[in-house]
This record gives C-alpha cells, structure tokens and sequence, in this order.
C-alpha cells in the first residue's frame, strides 16, 4: 500500500468523530456502535498495511545505506506566525510514528469493539450517551493518531491538547458523577499546567532555531543547540531550560512525579477508556515526546540527568502505591504510571559520550527498550484494563474485596488476566521479559545504582500485579452480591480479552532491535543472560511472596498492615500528594489570590470609581443652593460683592 | 461620487433599517423581526462581499495602504471630511460586528417589551460600529464612535435587569471620560497634524504621513488616546465598567458590546494612538505593557472565584481583551496580527457565551451558578454550546481562542529583552487559570446533578436560539481550523505601523 495512505489513518477517525457528533442523536445504538467500529476497524487495516509497507517495504527512499529514512508525506501550512515560524499541519512516518500507529489503532480498535458490550449498560440501565461515547472515542483515535504523525513540535503541542481534551471529555463521560467531574477538571489542569511548561519550552527553543520541524531540528542537533550561542538563563544554557520545559509537557501527559496526581482520578472514566487513553496510548505521549526529540536531549546531558531522576523515582514511588491500593482500577493505575517511568528512565540513561559502545553498538539501547517496552507495555496494560472492566462489569464494583474467588466463575478472564500478570511481571517468554529485559540492559549500563534500583522496582511490580491477582481471584470463596452470579462476559467483550492476550504472548518476538531504534539503523541485540536470569528471579521472588500472602485467606497481609500502620496508611492515601494538591489549588490560589484580587477588584479598584461619581454627586448637591432662583438672593449676593470690591478699591487707592 | 463606494452602504444600510423599523408599527413584531433580520442579513452579504472584494484587490497587486478611498468634505473650516477606507483590519472588523449584529438579532426574537424601539437602539449602535470602522477621518471616527456609545445606555436602563440604572450610569459615564480625553487627544492632533504653514488635516493616513506631531507634544497624546480607547478594551484598572455593564445588560447587547464595541478600543489604540504617535508609543509604551499584563492576569484571577455566569464572563473578556492591547503594545507584525485575531476570537466567542446565559436565564431565571446544575441533562443543547464556548475560550485547538493567542505569544517572544520577556511568560499563564474558572463553570454549571426540581421542566433551544449560536460557533470554528486565512488578511495591514515605529527605533 502507498504510504501517502496515512493520511486515512487520521482522517477516518475524525470524519467519524463529525459523524458521530453531529448525526449520532438521530442513529439507533446498533448502528452507531456497528459504524464506528467499522471505520475503526478499516483505519486499522490500512495502519497495519503502511506500517508493514514502511517497515519491510523498499520503495523510492525509504532506506538509504540501510538506515530507515523519516518520510514527510504531507505538510500544510496552518499558520504563519512569521517568515520563519509556520506551523504546519502533516505526516511524518517514522520507525516510531508507524509502531503508534499500530498500537494505537490496535488497541483502539479492540476498545471500540470491547465497549459494544460493555456500554450497553450501566450498572444495569441502559447507557444513554452511547453515540456521545463513540464519538469521543473517535476524537481522541484522531488526537492521538495526529500526535504522533506530527511533523513539528507545534504540531505535537496542537495535538496534546487535543487528546487532553478528549480525554477530559472521556473521564468526564458519567458527567452526572460528581467524582468524575472533578476527576475530569483535575486531569485537565493539571495536564495543562504541564502544557503551559511545554509551551515556553517550544516558545524558547524556536525562538532560537527558527523552525519548529522536527527534521530540520534533529537533521542537526549540535548545531540547533549552539543556535542559541551560548545564551544563559540562571546559569544554565537556555536550551537545557527549554529541554527541560518540554519534558515537563511531556510528564504531565505522561504521569511523572508529581504531576502524575490526575492519573488515578482519572480512572473515573468508563473502564475501556482508561484502557485506551490512560493505559496504553496518551499516556506515553510525552515517552514518545521525549523520544521524538531523542538526538536533541541525548546532547543535553542537564535534562537527560533530570529525566532520569524523575523516571527512576516515580517508578518506584508509584509500584509502592499499587501494593497497597484495594480499588482495582487505580492499582492499575499506579501499575501505569511505573511503568511509563520505567520507559523514561530507559530513554534517560542514553548517554552521548558512547559510555554503552562497550555493551552494544551505539548508544540506542534505551532508546529502543524504551520503544520496544512501550509497544508490548500498551498491549498486555490494554488486556489488564479490559480485563478489569470485565470483571467490573460482571460484579457491578471496582473494590477488590466485592471480588475475591472469581476464577471459578469467569475461567477466560482470569487467564487473560494472569497472561497479563505474568507479561507485566517479566516472566519469558511473555512479552514484558524481552522488554523489560533491554530496559534494564540500559539501565545496568548507565551504572550499577540505576540497574539494582530498576531490578528492584521489577521485583515489586511482580508483587503487587500477582497481589492484584490472587485477590481477585482466589483469596476465598466468591460471596455473590448481584442477582446473578458473575460470568464470562459477551464474545464482544472477551475477543479482543483473547486477542490481546495472544499478542502480550507472542510480542515479545518482535525484533524491535532491527525496527525501532534512534537513527533507523539495525541495532543487534542478544539476550544478556545475567541480567535476564536476575531480573526472572527477582520476579519470581516477588510472585511467590504475592502467592503466599494473597493466595488463600490468612492473617499474614493484615498483620504486615498493623506492623507498619503509619506507612501503610502514608502508601493508601499516595502519600499525601492529593492533599498537598487540594491545599495549593484551594487554600493558596483560590482562597489567598483570586479571593483578595476579587475582593480588590470590588472594593478598592471599583470603589475609587464610586468614590468618584460620590464625591461629585455630593459637591453638586453642596453647591447647588447657590443656584435657588430667588432673586433677592441674586441681588443680595450681587449687593455684597459689588460693595466688596468697591471696598477692596477704595482701600487700594488709599494706600 | 461617495454612493458609487461600497463602505458608505455599511452606514446606509442600518440607517434604512432604521427607517424601516420606524415605520413598523408598535403592536407589529412580525414586522418589526422581518425588517431587523433583512437588515442584518444584507449586512453580512455586504460583507462577505468586502472580503472577496479586498482578497480580489490585494491578489490583483493593490498594494495601497487602504483601499476603497473617498471622501467628502463636511465641515470644510475644520476639514472634516467624510473619508472612507479600508485595509485588512477593518475589513474582518466589519466583518466580524456583522456576523455578531446577526446572531444578536435572532437572539433578541422575543424581546419584550417595546421590540421595536429595542430594535432601533440596537441598529443605530451598529451604524456607530460599522461607520467606525470604515471612516479613516478622526473626527467621523469619533462620532461615529458616540454614536456607538450612546444606544448602550438606553439599552441597558430600558431592556436590562438588575440594578440596570446604576450599571448603565455607570458604564456611560466611564466610557464618556474616555471619550473626553480622546476628544482632547483629537484636538492636540489635529493642531499639530501637518507641519508649519501647510493646511492641517483630520485624515489619519495624511497625518501619518505628515509625521509632524512634534515628540513633546505626544508625550501628553498618546496617553490620553490610548487610555481614551483603552477604557473601552476594558484596560486595568479601568475596567470596572464592564463586569456590571454586562451583568445587567440585555442579551443581544451584552453580545454586541463585548462582541465589537470593545473592539473599536483595541482598533482604535492601534490605528489612532500608536500609528499616529509612533514615538510616545515606544518611549512610554511599556508603563500600558505593564497595565494590559496585569489586566490580563487579575482578569483571570478574579473570574475564578466569580458566581454569576455573566460576571465570569465579564471579568474573562477583561482577560482576553487585556491580551489585545497587550499584543498590540508589542510592536511587532506577529503581535499585532495576534491582536487583531484575538479580538475577532474574543468577539464571537464572548458572543456566543452572552447568548448562551442569556438563553439560560430566559429559562432558569438566575445567573447564580450555585443554583444550577446538571442543565446537560435537561437543555443539551444549550450545554453543548456552552462547552464548545468554553472550549475556545480556554484555548483549544480547532477553535478561535487557541490560533489567536499562541500568535500573541511567539509574537511577544521575539522580544528579546527581559522586560517583555517576563511579561509574555506571566501572559501564557493565563491559559492555565483560564482552563480553571471556565472548567468550574462548566462543572458546576451543566454537569453533576440537577440542582434544581424545577428545572427539569425546562425546554431545550428553540430555532432562533440555535440559528444564533450555530452561526457563532460556525464563525469560531471557522478561525480556529483556517486561521491562515484571515492572519494574512490581516498581517499586511500592519506594515505601515510597523514601518512607523522603526522609524523611530522600535
């Protein structure tokens, strides 16, 4: 297939999306749901045939000397800010872009199918915003897809807010629900407040290179950054502060400490969109953010350092919330958010000076781990969120004690689950090993410290994914709440349980190493056995600590809880992120500055006006008896002054 | 001969309007609607036509400063003269007041009482705008801009609610002292307009080119043109008018009054103070920087904690129009086509949002946020629209709101000195509280239960509603998606400013 066919991609998504908006009110449920994921369904064939096209394909330009070259399909102008700055709207297929598209459209085509099912009720009654639903889900499949198809950073910022805005409108979708209404708000400012960074990074970084095309930046990084001339800002160079803006953008997207505190709220959202957007694509927009602009921060080592840092903290902070957590969604939530740390890290430990030549050939390992984990990472999270909302759907709650024991009663969800579990965990040869495996290759490399910490944080995710399930599935018996005992859902529901499974098994097989790496070359990698055969131990560790805490109800967990009350609790409640938020939006912002502006605004700013119209109002009525209209007032006053001034004369002239 | 120029219809049709609503009679409201919607319509077809008209000009290598230029002496021993011209700003201008003088009328169908008499005020207030906006004379521009200001007061003592007397007192005696000090500003041009000895002048483009206004002397005019204007564009801290103003104005004025009036100020502040006095515009721009930073900002800041849908608004459009002037005080093509984008942005989207409460409060009879909620459920539409407005107005891409403000911003940054700098940073924060006080509102407002029993009895739009809101969000969206076109429409139009102010070391 023609490669300029991309532009399908992103354009069926949004010709739904005007569809579905506009028309959707008069169509029946069915033939919306059966339209949409049709037109899903089409714009994955043709992603998955430009994506095999330009990766196995050989046509005019598309490798040079054996390295995979970054096409430019299309480039409208959209705005010209100046002679130099035009921000233009295109396709930019790439080694990474064509893998988005695939996982994008993957998953998105799986939800799509998955939510004709699990929409049709809610809690029961049948769900009323079915069409709206479709409709958001086609925006955000647009967003998303025109995200990573940008050919400029403007574009990209263009995009981000777009798929912010659909994800509001998604999370927000049971608008009725207070919870997800504020859930919604907070995922959006906080988002945007990270945009606002994102924004005076590009503002700053353009300024000095003229372009935002990512060709044109990354055609010559070491140039694009001495385009600033060594220009400071508070000691350091205006491009590390730019760098550094733009990785905030992206860990707002992306859920990095601590701007992360919108994530797990965001789980108010129907379940197959936390799938879509809050595990498997939006998420990692700023990873691919970062990773678009690869050569630029390789270069950079201030940010890369700051990357790291965040990536390797919030990696741990996060796993060591999810082993508490007793809401489903929201473990998983966590579970996310450590592992898109995991992706940034990796990308992090990526140094220029050649430091990992030793170990492989170039520095693009974590690059590509990073890619590699991403793809695999947005297959087996999909499946656990379905997964998830399978069981939700089945036993009409999120909290994992109104579960316990549904292995009996729903068999092919908790394999997919446990396939999932064990793809998350690390275990060969599903697919998480092989990328966790080179991530932590990478991290090894960058020094012991960073690879031990990344192992352990491994060690855990294991934990808390087999805590997860064990509790929903064993633990006890299945006391049954509902009317009717819980079951396998809908083929609707299950299939893509079963498809994405399959995949999470076989993925791992895919030689990201030959197809996704920094510069489009091939990147030979081998399984490094010490750090593999650590990392499955490590894992294992953790599985059968899991096994022997959550397995079969016993006392152990609740002891382990009364040992360690403070951090237990510290751990439930996120460690008071929430609440230091709560406290610097309400009581500082709202109650200590837009309160006393408002205040001035009324009475000081407002009051001088009245003031003013006072002050002339009473003068006039002070003066206005001058003006009685009796005119022996007149005379009297005429009298008075006329012999004043005769007096004045007379005594002038006699002086 | 003046009728064979097409601007002067801009004047003439709503004069006729005018006619034709004086001769309806009292009881007619058929007639009196028939006669408003004709006239509005022909207002819109006349300016479409102007666009295609000015695109075809430009296209075919008309480069003059304005185009469609005559003139007719009207007062010769002052030379004031009827001047006429247009260039790329004032063609979007017109543009943008007659698709808001549209909208406004069919959001007025059922006004009541005296719809007649509402409907006069309203069309001589367009006539004020539209003749504003054509004239390149300073002293037509200002009458035309009197006559623009007057209407508002009896629109909102007559058809407004709350406490209409003191709001209207209020905003007409404010935007009278602006008035006073541009007349002032007027004169002191005019008496140094053209160098010694030569006759001297009213028209804008003569005493630009003249260039004669000596540089004390604009010392003292620039700021009293540019505060004249800027009470009008809502400047800190003279924007205490426009949160009551707007609270008690009816509907469709509240819609043309942020939609265009507050328009002629930023218009005004570029092609009066700051093309005229290019040199007092450098030397003392920045203490007006300084101000418009801060409107843009305590604007925000003070919408947020706002509980009367209309007094959001208001405090909002202090934000937005703050990022007007701000942007014009930055000197430069890219800042000023932000400007001019900003202010057509701001128009319809600040338009539709008045039509909006105004349609809501129709029904729900209360602008307090706090008792209302869950609307979407009840009158989707009306949500719809609302979240679309607030969606342009907190800068999504796709919708006006977003094009018009990052050209203000990467305009801004080609500053490079810290100053401007600083301020354009404190600027793009604005998109973050902006995202708060209109999430809020929206939250409170549409989402979440209903508030109120009562409320569920209510009815969704009806056709007028939705013809008025449709063609505002078409007008939105229009921008947002093809901001190209009108930036380059407009961008030109600033060479001669630009030009000016190099000139004097900008």
């Amino acid at each position: 297939m023609p490669l300029s066919y991309t532009i399908l991609v992103i354009a069926i998504p949004l010709l739904m999306f005007l569809f579905l908006g506009l028309a959707g009110v008069k169509m029946g449920k069915k033939l919306t749901g059966v339209l949409g994921v049709c037109a899903m369904g089409v714009t994955t064939v043709i992603a998955y045939a430009v994506a095999l096209t330009y990766f196995f394909g050989t046509g005019d330009g598309q490798i040079v000397d054996g390295v995979r070259q970054q096409l430019v399909l299309n480039d409208w102008t959209w705005l010209k800010f100046s002679e130099n700055l035009v921000v233009k709207l295109g396709v930019l297929l790439d080694p990474i872009s064509a893998m988005m598209l695939i996982v994008i459209t993957t998953v998105s085509f799986m939800v799509h199918l998955y939510s004709l099912g699990y929409m049709s009720d809610h809690h029961g009654k049948p769900e009323k915003g079915f069409q709206r639903y479709y409709a958001f889900l086609a925006l955000f499949t647009f967003s998303m897809l025109g995200l990573v198809v940008s050919t400029n950073i403007f574009q990209m910022f263009i995009f981000f807010e777009m798929v912010g805005v659909s994800s509001y409108l998604l999370i927000g979708f049971y608008y009725t629900s207070p919870a997800a209404v504020h859930a919604s708000k907070k995922a959006f400012i906080v988002t945007r407040l990270a945009d606002l960074f994102f924004l005076i990074g590009i503002m700053v970084l353009s300024f000095y290179t003229s372009t935002f095309d990512f060709k044109a930046l990354m055609a010559n990084p070491t140039n694009a950054l001495a385009s600033a001339q060594g220009a400071t800002f508070m000691g350091c160079s205006v491009m590390a502060w730019a760098l550094t803006c733009i990785f905030i953008g992206g860990a707002g997207k992306s859920a990095m400490y601590p701007l992360h505190i919108w994530l797990p709220d965001a789980m108010e959202g129907p379940t197959p969109v936390s799938a879509l957007i809050h595990a498997a694509t939006m998420v990692v927009a700023g990873v691919y953010l970062i990773a678009r602009m690869f050569p630029l921060y390789v270069l950079e080592q201030g940010a890369m350092d700051i990357i790291c840092v965040v990536g390797a903290f919030t990696a741990f902070y996060a796993a060591a919330i999810a082993c508490v957590q007793s809401d489903i969604k929201r473990a998983l939530a966590f579970s996310t958010i450590s592992q898109i740390a995991f992706m940034m890290t990796s990308l992090a430990v990526s140094t220029a000076d050649g430091a990992l030549i030793e170990i492989h050939e170039g520095y693009g390992l974590g690059y590509m781990a990073s890619m590699f984990h991403l793809f695999t990472h947005a297959m087996f999270k999909a499946l656990l969120f379905l997964c998830a909302g399978a069981i939700i759907h089945a036993v009409h709650s999120n909290e994992n004690s109104d579960m316990h024991g549904l292995h009996k009663f729903m068999p092919i969800t908790s394999i997919a689950f446990l396939i999932g579990c064990l793809a998350i965990a690390g275990i060969p040869p599903f697919a998480g090993f092989w990328s966790k495996d080179e991530i932590l290759v990478a991290c090894y490399a960058k020094g012991m410290g960073w690879g031990l910490w990344m192992s352990m944080v491994a060690g855990l995710t294991a934990f808390y994914m087999f805590r997860i399930y064990f509790l929903i599935f064993f633990w006890k018996k299945h006391e049954i709440h509902t009317e009717h005992a819980p079951a396998d859902q809908p083929w609707t529901m299950t299939l893509p349980l079963i498809i994405l499974a399959a995949i999470s098994i076989v993925a791992g097989f895919v030689p990201a190493g030959e197809l996704v790496t920094w510069d489009g070359a091939h990147l030979h990698t081998q399984l490094n056995w010490s750090v593999a055969g650590a990392s499955v131990l490590i894992a294992l560790v953790g599985i059968g600590l899991a096994f022997k805490l959550y397995y079969k109800e016993n006392e152990l967990p609740e002891k382990m809880k009364n040992a360690l009350p403070n951090l237990w609790e510290a751990a439930y409640r996120r460690f008071y992120m929430d609440e230091l938020y709560q406290f610097i939006t309400h009581k500082v912002i709202f109650q200590n500055i837009s309160k006393p502006i408002a205040w001035f605004d009324r009475h000081i700013i407002d009051g001088t006006m009245n003031l003013l119209g006072d002050v002339t109002n009473s003068a006039s009525y002070a003066i206005r008896r001058l003006q009685s209209g009796s005119i022996q007032g007149y005379v009297f006053v005429y009298l008075v002054g006329a012999l004043l001034i005769a007096a004045v004369t007379m005594i002038c002239v006699m002086i | 001969m003046i009728f064979s120029n097409i601007l002067i219809y801009f004047v003439i049709v709503p004069l006729l309007t005018l006619g034709g609503l004086a001769l309806c009679s009292n009881k007619g409201v058929k007639a009196v609607r028939a006669v408003a919607v004709t006239g509005a319509s022909v207002l819109v077809m006349l300016a479409i036509y102007l666009v295609a008209y000015f695109l075809q000009a430009r296209a075919a290598g008309d480069t003059s400063e304005m185009l469609l230029q005559s003139k007719v002496t009207w007062y010769a021993p002052l030379n004031i003269e009827l001047a006429l011209g247009i260039d790329g700003v004032s063609v979007v201008m017109i543009l943008l007041s007659a698709f808001i003088v549209f909208a406004g009328v069919f959001a007025s169908w059922k006004m009541d009482p005296l719809p007649k008499q509402f409907f006069l005020w309203f069309f001589l207030l367009s006539t004020g705008v539209f003749g504003f906006f054509i004239s390149i004379d300073l002293f037509t521009m200002f009458m035309f801009y009197e006559v623009a200001l007057i209407p508002m007061y009896l629109l909102i003592g007559v058809w407004g609610s709350g406490d209409k007397n003191y709001s209207a007192m209020k905003l007409t005696l404010m935007l009278m002292g602006g008035s006073a000090l541009l007349m002032l500003g007027i004169i002191g041009i005019y008496f140094h307009s053209s160098p010694e000895g030569q006759p001297l002048t009213m028209n804008i483009l003569e005493i630009a080119q003249n260039n004669a206004i000596p540089h004390e002397w604009q010392y003292y005019l620039f700021p009293l043109t540019f505060v004249g204007f800027g009470i009008l564009g809502a400047m800190f801290p003279f924007h205490t008018w426009s949160p009551d103003g707007h609270a008690s104005a009816p509907t469709a004025v509240s819609m043309l009054h942020a939609g265009v009036l507050m328009k002629l100020g930023g218009y005004g502040c570029f092609r009066i103070a700051i093309y005229l006095m290019p040199f007092a515009a450098t030397e003392i721009g920045w203490i007006f920087l300084t101000l418009t930073g801060i409107s843009i900002v305590y604007g925000a800041f003070s919408a947020c904690v706002q509980t009367d849908l209309k007094y959001i608004n208001a405090y909002s459009s202090v934000s937005h129009c703050g990022m007007v002037l701000f942007a014009i005080l930055m000197f430069n093509q890219t800042a000023m086509t932000g400007a001019v984008l900003q202010m057509l942005s701001h128009g319809l989207m600040t338009a539709l949002f008045f039509a909006l409460i105004g349609m809501i409060y129709g029904r729900t009879h209360t602008r307090d946020i706090r008792e209302m909620g869950g609307l979407m459920q009840i009158m989707p539409y009306l949500g719809v629209g609302y979240v679309i407005a607030g969606l342009a107005s907190l800068g999504l891409p796709g919708l006006s709101g977003f094009a018009a403000e990052m050209t203000i911003f990467f305009g801004s940054f080609e500053h490079t000195d810290t100053f401007r700098r600083v301020l354009t940073i404190v600027a793009t924060t604005s998109i973050v509280i902006t995202a708060v006080y209109i999430l809020r509102v929206v939250g409170k407002l549409l989402f979440g239960a209903v508030q109120n029993e009562h409320h569920k009895e209510l009815t969704d739009a009806v056709w007028f509603e939705r013809l008025s809101t449709v063609t505002l969000i078409l007008g939105v969206a229009a921008i947002g998606c093809f901001p190209n076109f009108f930036a380059e429409i407009i961008r030109y139009s600033f060479d001669p400013v630009v030009e000016a102010l190099k000139a004097v070391g900008m």
